[in-house]
């Protein structure tokens, strides 16, 4: 099987979650959808290892995987206290910090 | 290029008595700083104290000054007292030298001896002021300060002492500051000083600049060693005429004197009549030796001599207020001196003894205005006087010794000295020599006229006091002082010219008198002459003011000259033109142009920023999504960018 | 590298006790802070004083230096010592910081509000932030005067900035804010443009000596041996960076609308300590940094200086003479006197730079006694405006006095320390450029006009209404101002003591750029009398005006 496959269904994940995170206002789908453009990356960077014959790829690949993992764990904490204070967790309704 | 006629001048070092000659300064400087550091504690006791200083420095004047004539002619009379290194710097050094020479002893004798006498006048002159105490302190500072100027042994030390009796006529002018006639005319008197001053310091630069030095000897060794170019020389001697005029009150400068009449009368006999204003002439005395080597700026000292010899005459007549009519005569007295001081060598000795002729006489009739003012409730006008020889039958006669020495009738004081000028003017030859002697005798018609007016208006004619007044005899301790001062009216003249003594003995200090081969005049026939004119003047001024009695009110509707007159020659309001309103303007737009021009550069400039920001700002909406599209945006241009530069190259 | 007793640190570190001190002062005994600053404050002040006596002056060219590696990395060093300049220059901050330290007793005062809320607001303010920031730029400037490395120099230079800012701004008159961020920004854009050069400096240096360095007397060393070459263009654009950081900080013509607001805005002791110290930095790092470091373009660059400075000196003056607030005019008398300073400096001749260093020193007391009456004035009256005054000296003498004789300080009278410095200034210039010498003196006369007139106006003339309640000075006001009228006199009689220690500085600070002084036209004639010749000397510097006619 060509290894560019990978590759092209990387491309299609990470759309799909780029415009996830722009049209949907749930803040959880939006997080999700960050959280599938990150595979999507990962997904390209065991490829490249593979294609390249190293594990610099795969070694990166943990590494955005621990800080996803940090993120998530800050991200929804934010949106739950969000969530508790607005009733909400539309990300349109959190526009505070502006200007 | 020029004549060495000066030997080269050398300073002998002060020894003995003359090691005292610090003290003349320092003894008024801490009676100065005592009352007026000491504040009201010292009110007691301030006047002795105040009193006591300048005495003290009078008997110190008194015996060097005959230690100085015990110095026979091979000894050197000039010494010079080094007290400390003032101003080091590298290629510039200035030190705090005195230097007692027979130019500043007649000086020092003249300040201290007529100010003592003024000192022990105020006492009972400023009786009844509160601050009689500040106004001794002040008078102290005077004194120290213009015996500074005439012991210094540098350029830069006079214009210290210089600067210092600008100050002290400052604080006197404007002693009752919170008159607002006096705070005016103070500010107007010290500007325009300092307008002189630019003079002065320009031309300590330009010695320095020229000799490397600024001390006298440096300097008039310098000056008549011939190496100086003769436009150096002649602007130097023209920028110290300019600080000449503005001390002395001589034109242009003039303006300033008629209003320091505000000051206490004893301060206007001291400062404003008796010494200070004559710093000028001092000044072109002791700079002989660089005017021996600029015949241009001599002959300039000769015309402002001239011109305010008129001027003040002028003035003299139109004015009602007797101290105005004094400084004004003040004003005309110096330019005679001022005119002598221009002849150069020989007239130099001239110039000194019509200062200190002029030095007694007139301090003498200003304590007298003083003791009239005094008596008639500081009344100024002399259309409110009238008959007060009856009431104040002392003052009357000391004025009147005052007045006979200042029209020059023999035997008084002003005859001896005001002739010799004549005579040196008419002997100078040419027609400048025959114009200012002209000018001379009908300035010496002029003062008779001006001065009979003032004796006529005041002393006699019918009583024109306002109802509330009764004059009265000034108390002992103002009378005394006055009646020396007329004696010395009387004598000193005399004495001084006696044998040429003054000459002779100022002959170190500005050279030799000049040997005349030939009178352009027989001097007999001169005095006759200027004696006719002056007898002319005095009748004049009988026959349009004696045989009539005086309105008490000045006539209002008067020919375009004589209001012109009135108002000082319209010299004030040349001034106002000139300087002041364009000024204003000009300060007025500057004000405008940094609020608005510079600042605001800075403001908008900064406006410009912030508003820019307040702009783009706009576009953090806090919409999150939004956010992320203009990253991905970002991001696909960066990536795109990237590409397309790969395939392009 | 270690000379001597390491006085600059040493100086530097008291006040740094001192704001600790005041820190570690509980808030129940808050104004306690006033005390321990003014005793920090004077131990420093002796201190200064035992090292002018320590300091030689025929010693080497800096001295109690100390010099430890600060940043390895660039070549940054922790360098301190003084020269005669800034020995004097210290001497004078030392000796002003207790008297505005008296002089602010109060204004760090906790406001006395009613409002919960707004004194929340203000709980930063209060006597000991007010005098931990006080003795703070204390240490800071002297710092500055002290740096013998040009990145330390830097650093402080800026963090000067800091504590200044905060005094105005919590502090000052009531647009106190305006006048802080002016002041900062102002500020800021001078030193960043230094900052620029310095790293050039650093940049040429590195690439022509192997190694990069900030140490001044290495650079200074390397440029004299000529190991150090900078090219036209290089020395013409560090030169600029330098220059501009420091015409804003002196500040010079144009570069000055930021002193009236500042100063004005200011506490009268955070007032005295801006004009009267801070600002010296800007026309102390003329003489020690762009005219030493970039000769070629300091030259070049003179006249063009001297023409701000000569537009300063009159424009100042002019302006101050239109001020109808009294402390504007204080502070457009100061645009007016700086531009002063820095024509003696950049006439490179001993008489303009010892003239204009003793410029620096005279002008910290007279303007920090101008400043100080002022704001005594003021305080009383609760206004700054000139027409609100009159007849001062009648109802209160002694401040009366003390207001004449802070101005004729400032007018440079004769006799007081000004007059000295201002007569050396201009006579330095008179020697090398004559006409603006010539056109600056009028200046001398616009000073008395603008003294004059204010002294006419306010404590002269008719006593206004408001006026009439008017206490004399208080003892502590006493205390404040007699100090500093007391060495202005003393420095006019006697400013031996002082210049002896500026000359030699001066002297090789000018060597740099200059052979010798200008000789006078007609020497002396004990040397004519040797060689005849010299009567065709013409250094056409000196050249007698007189050839005009």
């Amino acid at each position: 099987m060509d290894i560019t496959y990978y590759l092209y269904l990387s491309a299609v994940l990470f759309t799909i979650g780029a415009v996830g995170v722009l049209v949907r206002r749930n803040a959880i789908v939006v997080f999700m959808c960050v959280e599938l453009m990150l595979n999507a990356v990962n997904l390209s960077l065991v490829t490249f290892a593979r294609m390249n014959s190293n594990l610099d790829g795969q070694v990166i690949a943990f590494f955005v995987m621990v800080v996803a993992a940090a993120e998530v764990v800050i991200g929804l904490a934010i949106i739950m206290s969000i969530f508790r204070s607005r009733r909400s967790a539309s990300v349109d309704d959190a526009n505070l910090l502006k200007y | 290029m020029t004549s060495t006629t000066t030997a080269a001048v050398q300073y002998a070092h002060a020894t003995g008595v003359f090691k005292l000659t610090f003290l003349l300064i320092l003894l008024p400087a801490i009676g100065a700083a005592v009352l007026l550091l000491g504040g009201k504690r010292t009110n007691a006791w301030g006047h002795l104290l105040g009193c006591a200083m300048p005495i003290g420095s009078f008997v110190i004047a008194v015996i060097e000054f005959f230690a100085l004539i015990g110095r026979d002619g091979g000894e050197n009379r000039q010494l010079d007292q080094h007290l400390f290194s003032w101003v080091p710097v590298a290629g510039f050094h200035v030190d705090a030298n005195v230097l007692l020479d027979p130019l500043s002893i007649c000086f020092v004798l003249l300040i201290t001896g007529v100010g003592s006498l003024i000192h022990i006048y105020s006492i009972g002159y400023m009786e009844h002021d509160p601050d009689r105490r500040r106004f001794f302190g002040q008078l102290n500072l005077f004194v120290a300060a213009m015996l500074l100027l005439v012991l210094a042994d540098n350029y830069l030390v006079l214009y210290v002492g210089w600067e210092g009796v600008g100050l002290a006529s400052y604080l006197l002018i404007g002693f009752w500051h919170h008159k607002p006639s006096a705070a005016v005319a103070a500010k107007k008197a010290f500007l325009v000083n300092r307008v002189g001053d630019l003079g002065l310091s320009f031309a300590v630069m330009l010695m320095f600049t020229t000799f490397g030095t600024v001390a006298f000897d440096g300097v008039f060794n310098g000056a008549s060693s011939g190496h100086a170019r003769t436009g150096t020389m002649t602007a130097i001697g023209l920028l110290l005429l300019l600080g000449a005029c503005g001390k002395s009150a001589q034109a242009p400068l003039q303006s300033w004197l008629l209003d320091a009449m505000e000051g206490p009368t004893p301060v206007s006999a001291l400062i404003h009549a008796a010494t200070m204003v004559t710093a000028g002439v001092y000044l072109v005395a002791r700079s002989g030796a660089i005017y021996d080597v600029a015949p241009h700026a001599r002959l300039l000292v000769e015309i402002v001599g001239g011109v305010t010899l008129v001027m003040g005459a002028i003035i003299g007549c139109a004015y009602d207020d007797i101290k105005k009519v004094l400084a004004a005569s003040t004003m005309s007295q110096i330019g005679y001196m001022m005119l002598a001081v221009g002849f150069g060598p020989g007239a130099y000795a001239i110039g000194i003894l019509h200062l200190l002729t002029h030095g007694f006489f007139k301090a003498n009739m200003f304590l007298g205005a003083g003791s009239v003012m005094h008596g008639n409730n500081d009344e100024v006008n002399m259309r409110r006087y009238g008959g007060l020889r009856h009431v104040m039958p002392v003052t009357f006669m000391t004025f009147a010794f005052g007045y006979l020495a200042i029209i020059g009738m023999i035997p008084f004081s002003g005859f001896f000295s005001k002739d010799k000028i004549i005579e040196v003017a008419l002997d100078h030859g040419g027609a400048s020599g025959w114009i200012f002697g002209i000018v001379a005798i009908a300035g010496a018609g002029m003062t008779a006229f001006y001065m009979t007016r003032l004796m006529l208006m005041t002393f006699f004619g019918n009583k024109r006091w306002p109802r509330d007044v009764h004059p009265h005899e000034s108390p002992k301790v103002m009378l005394v002082p006055m009646a020396i001062l007329a004696a010395g009216s009387l004598v000193l003249g005399y004495l001084l010219i006696l044998g040429g003594s003054l000459q002779h003995f100022l002959t170190p200090s500005v050279g030799p008198s000049l040997e005349v081969g030939a009178h352009t005049i027989s001097p007999v026939v001169l005095s006759i002459i200027t004696l006719a004119v002056v007898a002319g003047g005095v009748g004049a001024a009988w026959w349009i003011i004696g045989r009539k009695p005086v309105a008490a009110e000045q006539a209002p509707n008067v020919r375009p000259y004589a209001h012109a007159t009135r108002r000082s020659l319209t010299g004030d309001a040349v001034n106002e033109a000139v300087f002041m309103r364009p000024g204003q303007y000009l300060t007025r737009a500057l004000v405008y142009f940094d609020n608005r021009g510079v600042d605001g550069i800075v403001n908008g400039f900064a406006a410009g920023v912030g508003g820019t920001s307040a702009r783009i700002r706009r576009v953090q909406t806090g919409f999150v999504r939004s956010y992320a599209l203009s990253m991905l945006g970002g991001a696909l241009a960066i990536g795109t960018t990237v590409v397309l530069l790969r395939v392009g190259s | 590298m270690h000379t001597g007793f390491p006085w600059v640190t040493v100086l530097g570190v008291i006040p740094l006790v001192g704001v600790v001190a005041i820190m570690l002062l509980p808030r129940a005994q808050e104004a306690q802070a006033k005390v321990v600053a003014l005793g920090a404050s004077l131990v420093t002040m002796v201190g200064s004083i035992v090292m002018a006596i320590a300091y030689e002056n025929d010693g080497a060219r800096f001295q109690f230096t100390q010099d430890y590696n600060w940043i390895k990395a660039f070549g940054a060093h922790y360098a301190v010592g003084v020269d005669g300049i800034a020995l004097a220059l210290i001497l004078m901050t030392t000796v002003l910081a207790p008297i505005c330290i008296l002089a602010s007793w109060h204004d760090g005062d906790r406001p006395v509000v009613d409002d919960e809320a707004d004194e929340d607001a203000r709980a930063g303010r209060g006597p000991r932030l007010f005098f931990s920031l006080l003795l703070a730029t204390e240490t800071l400037v002297i710092g500055v005067f002290g740096a013998l490395d040009v990145f330390f120099f830097y650093v402080l230079f800026e963090a000067m900035l800091i504590p200044m800012y905060f005094l105005i701004g919590s502090f000052g008159g009531p647009r106190r804010s305006y006048a802080a961020v002016k002041f900062l920004l102002y500020s800021l854009a001078g030193g960043l443009l230094m900052l620029v050069a310095v790293i050039g400096l650093f940049v040429a240096a590195s690439h022509q000596l192997g190694t990069g360095t900030f140490d001044y007397r290495a650079l200074l060393a390397a440029i004299d041996s000529g190991k150090l070459h900078l090219s036209h263009g290089e020395q013409a654009a560090l030169f600029l960076g330098f220059f501009i950081a420091f015409a804003i900080k002196a500040p010079l013509w144009p570069f000055h609308t930021w002193l009236p607001d500042a100063a004005s805005e200011a506490p009268t002791g955070t007032a005295v300590m801006l004009v009267g110290v801070l600002d010296k930095v800007g026309t102390f790092g003329f003489l020690r940094f762009c005219i030493p470091l970039f000769p070629w373009a300091a030259r070049e660059f003179a006249p063009w200086v001297m023409v701000l400075c000569v537009i300063g000196v009159l424009y100042g003056a002019l302006v101050a003479i239109g001020q109808k607030d009294l402390k504007r005019l204080v502070a457009y008398s100061s645009v007016s006197h700086f531009g002063f300073i820095a024509l003696g400096v950049f006439a490179f001749t001993t008489q303009g730079g010892s003239g204009a260093t003793l410029y620096m020193v005279n002008h910290g007391f007279s303007t920090g006694a101008l400043f100080l009456v002022v704001g005594f004035m003021a305080t009383r009256r609760g206004s700054r405006l000139v027409d609100d005054f009159g007849g001062v000296a009648k109802v209160a003498p002694w401040l009366g006095a003390v207001t004449l004789i802070a101005g004729l300080s400032a007018l440079s009278l004769p006799g007081l320390s000004t007059f000295v410095s201002e007569f050396l200034v201009l006579l330095g210039t008179f020697t090398t450029h004559r006409w603006f010498a010539v056109v600056a003196t009028f200046g001398i006369v616009l000073a008395a006009v603008y003294v004059l007139w204010m002294v006419q106006r306010t404590i002269h003339g008719p006593v206004a209404p408001a006026v009439e309640g008017f206490k004399d000075l208080s003892l502590r006001e006493t205390w404040v101002i007699a100090p500093i009228l007391a060495v202005i006199v003393a420095l006019g009689v006697y400013p031996k003591p002082i210049l002896d220690f500026i000359n030699p500085s001066i002297e090789q600070t000018n060597s740099i750029v200059r052979d010798h002084d200008p000789v006078p036209s007609v020497p002396e004639l004990s040397q004519t009398n040797q060689v005849d010749t010299t009567l065709n000397i013409d250094t056409g510097i000196g050249a007698p005006i007189g050839s005009s006619n």
